[in-house]
């Protein structure tokens, strides 16, 4: 049981001395990514190799006492999932990359020799130039990390590495103000919700400290639904204890007892180490009854949601805990004034709540020394799609998008064209080229019609069909609808409808039209935050590549070459040498012509099967967009 | 209090919990398909937004009210919205408007003409569900349905059942019973209450127009119509006469010109159940046995009761309903004095109520495979007779009912709304427990629009405890008071329908229920006034009946003719867990394994039943099944062998089980 | 005689239980759809029913809250389930070719998604935060990351040898 700084110092003390006795250890990334790419059996091979040369060895997790050797370790999602397996070694700082169990000997023996295996350094895809040290990596070496600061450093199944890394201070030192400082210092930090909108969240703590009530609740929102970000998971994963601990400091804020952690279904890593994290902060004392003696008790139970995007959404997060269909309720009243059984209630993004510890332990000034004036601290990224290096990043709010996507991003993949940023998931929208400069926060991209909304950053080249990628949002949100409010759920449904006639050359220019009319109602009109931003993704790409629309709707031409239906088959005059073998598979009946002379393609009759193409022995038919 | 400004005009508010009832303050009648003041807030069907100054666009049906506020219900945004929304709705709408129930008294189809809705640029609805035709009361079109949810809130949170709710999401969003089950097959206590709220023809009242011109048209049938008391207050509505009026003598017209042989009143009938009921419970308050009396003249009532609270089935006074009092009454004796048989006479009732059509078709309403009540129609249903026989009703001449079953007394009347019943019934206990006239017959406790009152009569030093309850989720928290033993009442009046019967779900459909039944319920109150008299002992036509017929109250020919029984119903039909399923196996075993029984051990009891059968080798002749309630919770655990339903079942009773099989099987 | 008595009675007893341990409040009906989901691959409908009875709600609602969340299914779900993540991040990198080849191998038509032998069932799930690794599929909880619709025969493959095919 810690009951004061004095002991949470000392545990952090007792650990990190037991840390300097190992001179290696390699440290073995165990995020999501890297567990489906084998990990695990790296792991192991590890394991059995430092085993076999007897040199003190540990399982699993680092030990407190005597251990001279080499150990294992697991760590949380470094972000890097594309080149996972991923072990570090440290202190050295090594990268290795895409390692394989075969590699287990060369890794330790190089180890123990002070010597680097070469073949399994990072490369870069587009320069082709190695890195040895992962902070040398342009991937990391942009990035200023904050929220995802301990995520692949420590082991999150123990609390005592989080207690070396200065964890439980922030809760500390917060339990030694008044709760109105705590919310004071969240207000003036200006931290900003990272979940979407960007609320305020000192603001949300303000009005539910301000409400008389016997009973108030902290929900941390793990819902994390947009299908193309994992942020949340990762600090979920990575750094569990961050998340109680800004919970606790949120709870003890507003005068709170008693928090949810909503988590994904489709997360149950993060359910098991949050578990696992909750149980050993309330056997050190740090939930439960009188937290650091100082009189305020806090309990943290785990909600695993159920599949529903829109849980997301905070009113309709509390109906699922309820017990309900997860429709968003009306509002106001606001949860912070109304929520949970109708308590007040703060419902905070995991992102949101990951930056509050270090708020509180190292000062306002320090969170707003970073990052943009209005938009303070740091934002990660989900940075996905056809750029070099993919993977979870985190930068000072306020970065530009070319840093971004060029430095770290190491530029479009094989050197294409880059044609647009979709950012901010299914709620926001397209940046193109112009936007380079643009500064990635809050209000910047509300400005430009995108939003940062949960972070998801998929980079697109030439080869992307803009319309088919907002028909993907569209049916996404149409998917995830609750169908409560009437917009939104027959304003995506058929604004899905006429992005599939379009996509399958059935579109008209009217339909544009129609397009932008719907996708402003559901945007003015909708009940939830999902709703009204569902049309983005549709609106942005008719702004900025309205082109492309009008290729598919008036020329029937999908300028990419993506969508199927707008695709032609023709016979290159010049190759064909009339053999008829293709107008003899066609099942249609569309190829005609005459022996020894080129044949044609009746576009009417062909159905884009592509037998034909198969068939013909001098290639002489191809598709062209 | 405060005031803002609504489309430049200066509006107070007050009471006001939103900015929507504010404006409709200020007479602008802001559309809404989702908004009720009786239910929650839904806040789905957006119509109601309204551009705030310096907050933009907003709902107002969940915005409060604030001092200052600058609001505009009308801009060139706003309609563009409201429009889209309409043309959204209709776009994925049934329009076979001419052919639908609701054509005239739609909401959908108003707003789409209001707004002008001209054109519908998307696809058509691409599915094409089957209708829901098995509840005797309603009949439901999910091809109609537009998700307001107004349908699950009202059958929640004013019934307290749920019978309907959301199920799926997104556009495969729909409206349905559990397990996509239909209306008759799961516990509706077919108060139709969701029709009354739903805004187009999604759920309707089951038309038996048909039905009611063949028996008129039908030269062999004695054709015999009773009008229920709230039935004359609101058929004026639909003619444009004023709201509240009594129109029954145009009614009796109305009915003789479309070729009914006889119009009677079903307030006559109202006051032989006072006569009834009030003794029934002279006698049971008297000797303190199954009290509170809970009336039961209110078949969704009985309904509930049945399939929830089968513990007090004893307290529900045993009188039928006057629908069922009459109808006994014409095809037991006033066929008599025809000189016909009953099945020669054809009773059709006027009901508010679409329960009613439930009650007439329930078996123990039977005589012979006859039914004591032939056919019931709703207001709605006699309305559009009226119109499509063509009279011009609103310039009618009265026409006196016939007799002797027209006459009845305010008492009798006043049953049409909340309250009616007790003050009726305390009008007559007042005499015979005082044994002295009473002289003001207004019992002003009684009367009152909230959906709980209670309140203590004394009846010269007798303290009656009533209670006066409308909605069935008022019912369902009263009797759950009483049963934790937080109430006692003696007397306790359930109406399923707010307001009682005068707000049926057989009445016009309108968009302010509220005030309707308010004027309803007053039209009915002067009704009682006008008539000469008050109480139903005083009426003659019924003392005639006693002396010819009846007898007298309670007695054995009255209980024949006049009372019932109840029994407990189960809510839905699910299928039980099968143990075991030998073919032709000759006895079946029920355990129920439901909530309470299995805390009371029911699983082990089943275990240990099983276990015995197949030492003695009776596997092969026993159907045995786990059912997951019989409602029959109080005296668990609870094993059915074949009809006979055994209580308190112990490992003592398993020999005993076994013996009874084995007896059945040798036989 | 009785084959499935015990473990239907068994069933009964554990569904109780588990009520009994998230407590018999509305609140506890989705754990409790997620235990007896978890169990039986699905929702029985008399299961549901006896759930509603248990926590005093209509079997209405609980229909309702059964068919909301995609976690849930009301027919039997296969003995393993495949999920195609069709995330951003797979999506633009052919998620739909490979849900189309899983299909294609284990049979599957006419859009239903659980084979007749109900060994697999085959969905898309929007997104399963593992998009360094897109496309990706999880079968039963075990993620498999760059998917080819080659590497969907090999994997296949292993299952059907597995359960003896």
């Amino acid at each position: 049981m810690i009951r004061n700084l004095e002991q949470l110092l000392a545990v952090k003390e007792k650990y990190n001395k037991a840390m300097k006795k190992q001179t290696s250890s390699l440290l073995l990334c165990a995020g999501t990514g890297c567990m489906a790419n084998g990990a695990e059996q790296v792991y192991n091979a590890l394991k059995d190799e430092l085993a076999k040369r007897d040199v003190l060895v540990t399982v699993d997790y680092l030990l407190e006492d005597g251990c001279g050797g080499i150990t294992t370790t697991t760590t949380g999602c470094h972000g890097f999932c594309e080149m996972g397996p991923l072990v570090r070694v440290e202190p050295t700082g090594t990268l290795y990359v895409k390692v394989k169990p075969e590699d287990a000997a060369e890794i330790v023996e190089a180890t123990v020799n002070n010597q680097v295996v070469e073949r399994l350094l990072y490369r870069h895809p587009n320069t082709g130039e190695v890195y040895q040290r992962e902070s040398e990596i342009p991937f990391y070496k942009y990035q200023t990390r904050v929220a995802l600061a301990n995520c692949g450093e420590i082991n999150p199944e123990d609390i005592r590495n989080y207690i070396a890394h200065d964890g439980y201070q922030g809760l500390e030192k917060a339990l030694r103000l008044s709760p109105q400082e705590v919310v004071q210092m969240i207000n003036d930090s200006n931290l900003r919700g990272r979940g979407g909108g960007g609320f305020p969240a000192g603001r949300k703590w303000a009005i539910a400290a301000a409400q008389e009530s016997d009973k108030k609740y902290i929900i941390c929102n793990g819902d994390e639904g947009d299908p193309g970000a994992f942020m949340d998971r990762s600090v979920m994963e990575g750094d569990p204890h961050r998340i109680i601990e800004a919970m606790a400091i949120a709870g003890y804020a507003i005068g709170a007892d008693e928090g949810y952690i909503y988590v994904r279904a489709e997360y149950p890593l993060a359910v098991q180490r949050l578990r696992t994290a909750i149980k050993q902060a309330q056997e050190y004392g740090l939930l439960g009854k009188d937290i650091f003696g100082s009189g305020f008790n806090f309990e943290l139970k785990i909600k695993e949601g159920a599949g529903a995007f829109v849980c997301g959404e905070e009113s309709a997060l509390i109906a699922s805990i309820e017990g309900e269909r997860g429709m968003p309720r009306p509002k106001p009243p606001f949860p912070a004034v109304s929520g949970l059984w109708d308590k007040p209630t703060i419902i905070n993004n995991v992102e949101t709540l990951a930056n509050v510890p270090e708020i509180i332990r190292k000062g306002v000034d320090w969170f707003k020394s970073i990052g943009a004036v209005k938009s303070p601290g740091t934002k990660t990224f989900a940075l996905t799609g056809e750029v070099a290096n993919t993977g979870l990043i985190e930068v000072p709010m306020g970065t530009t998008m070319r840093h971004v996507v060029f430095e770290i991003g190491g530029g479009v993949r094989q050197n294409k064209k880059f044609k647009a940023v979709q950012i901010g998931g299914p709620s926001g929208g397209c940046l193109v080229e112009e936007h380079f400069d643009l500064p990635l926060d809050f209000d910047s991209l509300q400005a430009a019609g995108a939003m940062v909304g949960s972070g998801g950053l998929v980079v697109m080249d030439e080869n992307t069909c803009i319309v088919e990628i907002a028909r993907f949002f569209m049916n996404f949100t149409q998917n995830e609808s609750c169908g409560k409010c009437v917009l939104c759920r027959e304003g995506t449904r058929r604004m899905l409808e006429i992005l599939q006639k379009i996509v399958e050359g059935r579109g008209t220019e009217e339909d544009l039209d129609l397009l932008e009319e719907i996708g402003e109602s559901v945007q003015i009109g909708s009940l939830c935050g999902l709703g009204k931003t569902a049309p983005n993704p549709v609106l942005t790409t008719l702004k900025y590549f309205r082109e492309e629309y009008l290729a598919h709707v008036v020329e029937k031409r999908c300028p990419a070459g993506v969508c199927q239906a707008l695709k032609r088959i023709t016979i290159v005059a010049d190759l064909c040498k009339g053999c008829s073998r293709c107008a003899r598979v066609c099942p249609v009946g569309a190829i005609e012509g005459e022996i020894k002379n080129p044949f044609v393609i009746n576009q009417e009759k062909c159905i884009k099967c592509g037998a034909c193409i198969e068939s013909c022995k001098f290639n002489a038919i191809v598709e062209v967009s | 209090m405060g005031q803002m400004i609504i489309d430049g005009q200066k509006v107070e508010f007050d009471k006001e919990t939103n900015i929507l009832e504010v404006v409709r303050k200020a007479r602008i009648d802001l559309p809404t398909f989702c908004y009720y003041s009786e239910l929650s807030v839904y806040g789905a069907c957006r119509m109601c937004i309204v551009e705030i100054e310096g907050r933009g666009i907003q709902a107002s049906c969940h915005t409060p009210p604030e001092d200052g506020l600058v609001v505009r219900t009308n801009t060139a945004k706003l309609r563009k919205v409201r429009k889209n929304i309409l043309e959204l709705l209709l776009a994925n709408h049934d329009r076979e408007c001419t052919m639908c129930e609701r054509s005239g008294t739609c909401k959908l189809q108003d707003l789409a003409q209001r707004y002008g809705v001209r054109q519908i640029r998307f696809g058509e609805r691409d599915v094409k569900l089957p209708l829901d035709v098995s509840s005797p009361s309603i009949v439901r079109d999910p091809n109609k349905c537009i998700l307001c949810g107004d349908c699950v809130r009202v059958c929640k949170e004013i019934q307290g059942i749920g019978v309907l709710d959301f199920a799926h999401r997104g556009a495969k969003m729909m409206v349905t019973p559990a397990f996509n089950k239909q209306l008759g097959e799961v516990d509706c206590v077919n108060c139709g209450q969701c029709s009354a709220v739903c805004p187009t023809g999604a759920l309707v009242v089951k038309s038996q127009i048909d039905q009611a011109w063949d028996a008129i048209y039908d030269d062999s049938k004695t054709v015999i119509v009773q009008i229920a008391p709230a039935v004359r207050v609101a058929v004026g509505e639909a003619f444009g006469l004023p709201v509240g009026q009594s129109t029954l003598g145009q009614i009796t017209t109305a009915l003789k010109q479309m070729g009914v042989d006889k119009v009677f009143d079903t307030s006559f009938a109202a006051d032989l159940t006072v006569i009834e009921e009030t003794r029934e419970f002279i006698q049971r308050f008297s000797e303190k046995k199954n009290i509170p009396q809970f009336t039961s003249c209110c078949p969704a009532w009985v309904k509930f009761a049945e399939q929830y609270y089968p513990e007090f089935l004893d307290n529900l006074s045993s009188c039928r309903s006057p629908q069922q009092m009459f109808g006994s009454v014409v095809k037991r004796y006033y066929a008599q004095d025809l000189g016909l048989d009953r099945e020669q006479v054809y009773v059709i009732s006027i009901m508010p109520c679409t329960a009613k059509k439930f009650e007439a078709g329930r078996e123990e309403f039977f005589v012979a495979n006859n039914p004591d009540v032939d056919l019931v129609l709703t207001t709605q249903e006699l309305i559009s007779m009226i119109k499509e026989a063509g009279i011009d009703f609103a310039s009618l001449e009265p026409t006196a009912l016939d007799m002797p079953f027209g006459f009845a007394t305010g008492a009798g009347v006043i049953f049409g709304n909340s309250g009616g019943v007790s003050e009726a019934v305390l009008r007559n206990a007042y005499e015979i427990v005082t044994k002295e006239e009473l002289q003001n017959v207004v019992f002003n406790d009684v009367r009152g629009h909230e959906g709980v009152r209670d309140f203590t009569a004394d009846l010269k030093g007798t303290e009656i405890k009533v209670a006066i309850v409308n909605g069935l989720a008022n019912a369902r928290q009263l009797l759950e008071d009483i049963k934790s033993g937080k109430a006692h009442y003696d007397l306790v009046e359930v109406m399923a329908c707010p307001g009682g019967c005068v707000g049926g779900a057989g009445q016009p459909i309108s968009q302010n229920g509220t005030n309707l039944r308010k004027e309803r319920t007053k039209g009915l109150y002067r009704e009682d006034q006008r008539l000469q008299m008050h109480k139903s002992q005083q009426n003659p036509m019924l003392t005639s009946l006693y002396e010819q017929w009846l007898t007298e109250p309670g007695s054995e020919e009255a209980h024949q003719a006049l009372h019932t029984e109840y029994g407990s119903r189960r809510r839905i039909d699910t299928e039980a867990i099968k143990i075991n399923q030998p073919e032709n196996a000759p006895v079946d075993i029920q355990v129920c394994v439901g909530t309470s029984c299995y805390l009371k051990g029911s699983v082990k009891i089943l275990k240990t039943l099983t276990d015995m059968l197949q030492k003695d080798g009776y596997e092969e002749d026993v159907k045995l099944r786990a059912a997951f309630c019989c409602q029959q919770c109080a005296g668990g655990p609870v094993v059915i062998v074949d009809d006979k339903v055994m209580g308190n079942v112990g490992f003592e009773q398993i020999p005993e089980i076994v013996q009874l099989v084995k007896s059945k099987v040798e036989k | 005689m009785s084959r499935t008595a015990e473990v239907d009675l068994n069933v009964v007893d554990w569904l109780n239980n588990v009520i009994a341990e998230h407590g018999s409040t509305p609140s506890a009906l989705i754990p409790v759809l997620q235990e007896v989901q978890k169990k039986h691959n699905y929702l029985p409908e008399e299961l549901l029913t006896y759930i509603a009875t248990a926590l005093n709600l209509s079997p209405a609602t609980v229909y309702g809250v059964a068919t909301f969340y995609a976690q849930f299914s009301l027919d039997p779900k296969g003995k393993y389930i495949i999920k195609v993540c069709d995330g951003t991040a797979c999506h633009v990198r052919g998620s739909l070719p490979i849900y189309e080849a899983i299909r294609k191998r284990v049979k599957l038509v006419d859009g239903k998604a659980t084979t007749d032998d109900g060994l697999f069932s085959v969905e898309t799930v929007s997104c399963l935060g593992a998009c360094g690794l897109a496309p990706v599929i999880t079968i039963n909880d075990q993620v498999y990351g760059q998917v080819t619709p080659e590497a969907i025969d090999l994997i296949i493959d292993v299952l059907e040898k597995r359960e003896g095919m």
